[in-house]
């Protein structure tokens, strides 16, 4: 019993408390980039939470089956960056090959994910908090579901913004950051909630 | 190419925050207070200049395929090295720096540097182009740094200077480091704007 709480609330602080872009700022280009139209916005949020659980499996197993036993763990950084990059690209290659519908509406974020610092974040978060395999994963779905939340709540935010009559210098980016801290600010009230 | 020019461009005209919103992660993040962002320039800095250099080295070597997993390797390697090199000698900043540390690898402005400088240009420009670039993210951090962290804590490195009455806590949680960006691009689009103004009116 005791377990599903642990698991229930690592899920839940993924995608509310610790959210990975409003209280962790992990992978803020895309955040700013990817948030102006929302149709690109659910499109980047799903790459993300899909890579996102697939890199946290793979590093996992990695690092606790090869790097422990090894005594290789100071490689760790390096062999991260080298398990998210060839695992975006796998995805791109069997996305062109079988889903070639979706490999054209979500294709162009892949490439841009690899750089995405919540990918690589949430990988080394997992192992310096010493979550077991079930826990990385339901944490790193959790903080993909956050992402997917947090940017298409967002870019319907900026949608609205672009047609309000805001100060010259504020247009665009500035603003933006605002509402970024107005949302980040909704969020901390998440906090007393476990 | 002059090299007051390569120091122009990093340090302001194209400041790799300011200017062109790049390493955005670490900006936010670290920026709680002022000793904090002051370890995370210098490990950008140094980051930043060796992998100019050892790019700039390779760049007939590197086939222009393989030239991305070729930069990401080579960043991931120095940052290792300057983890270990924290860990080592300054445990308190490995602890506050915590997980940007590592996720130096992925800050946009090394690898767009590699691209864009390093691997077109000679070893020497190469280098004092990473230290520009890196001075310029440096400065940067430290003014959101500064602003923040005596807003919040009424205090600059420790030194009391604000009374406790006028602290705004806000300032060192998540959305003060949002609300201070927004603020500092919003007020230095308003001069630029006036700027280009003037220009046109003459």
């Amino acid at each position: 019993m005791n377990n599903i709480t642990f698991y229930f609330s690592l899920v839940f602080s993924g995608i509310l408390i610790k959210n990975v872009l409003l209280s962790q700022f992990l992978g803020i280009c895309p955040f700013l980039g990817v948030s102006k139209k929302t149709s690109s916005a659910i499109g980047m949020g799903i790459s993300v939470t899909v890579v996102l659980v697939l890199a946290s499996m793979v590093s996992y197993a990695f690092y606790y089956l090869v790097q422990v036993p090894f005594h290789l763990e100071f490689l760790r950084t390096i062999s991260f960056i080298i398990i998210i990059a060839s695992i975006v690209q796998l995805i791109e290659v069997l996305m062109k090959k079988y889903m070639r519908s979706m490999y054209e509406s979500l294709g162009v974020y892949l490439p841009l994910i690899t750089t995405n610092c919540a990918v690589l974040g949430i990988a080394i978060i997992n192992i310096n908090n010493g979550y077991d395999f079930l826990g990385s994963i339901l944490y790193a779905l959790g903080s993909g579901l956050g992402f997917l939340l947090v940017i298409v709540l967002f870019s319907a935010i900026r949608e609205k913004l672009e047609l309000m009559d805001i100060p010259k210098a504020f247009k665009g980016l500035p603003i933006a950051l605002i509402t970024a801290a107005f949302m980040s600010l909704a969020f901390i009230g998440f906090g007393g909630i476990l | 190419m002059k090299i007051s020019d390569i120091f122009k461009n990093g340090i302001y005209k194209k400041n790799a925050i300011l200017i062109m919103l790049l390493g955005m992660c670490p900006t936010l993040a670290v920026t709680t207070s002022l000793s904090n962002a002051i370890g995370m320039g210098v490990s950008v800095i140094a980051i930043l200049t060796m992998s100019n250099i050892l790019i700039s080295t390779l760049r007939k070597i590197i086939p222009p395929a393989a030239r991305i997993p070729a930069y990401i390797g080579i960043i991931a390697a120095l940052v290792t090295i300057i983890e270990m090199l924290i860990h080592a000698y300054v445990p308190t900043l490995y602890v506050s720096l915590g997980i940007y540390l590592p996720l130096i690898v992925v800050n946009c402005i090394i690898l767009e540097r590699a691209e864009s400088f390093a691997s077109k240009n000679k070893i020497l420009y190469a280098a004092f182009d990473g230290l520009a670039v890196g001075l310029g993210f440096t400065l940067a951090l430290l003014l959101i740094s500064a602003i923040r962290e005596l807003l919040g804590t009424g205090a600059l490195l420790g030194f009391t200077i604000l009374p406790s009455a006028t602290n705004m806590l806000i300032m060192i949680l998540p959305p003060g480091a949002f609300l201070t960006l927004g603020i500092i691009l919003g007020v230095m689009g308003h001069y630029a704007n006036k700027k280009k103004e003037e220009l046109e009116n003459e």
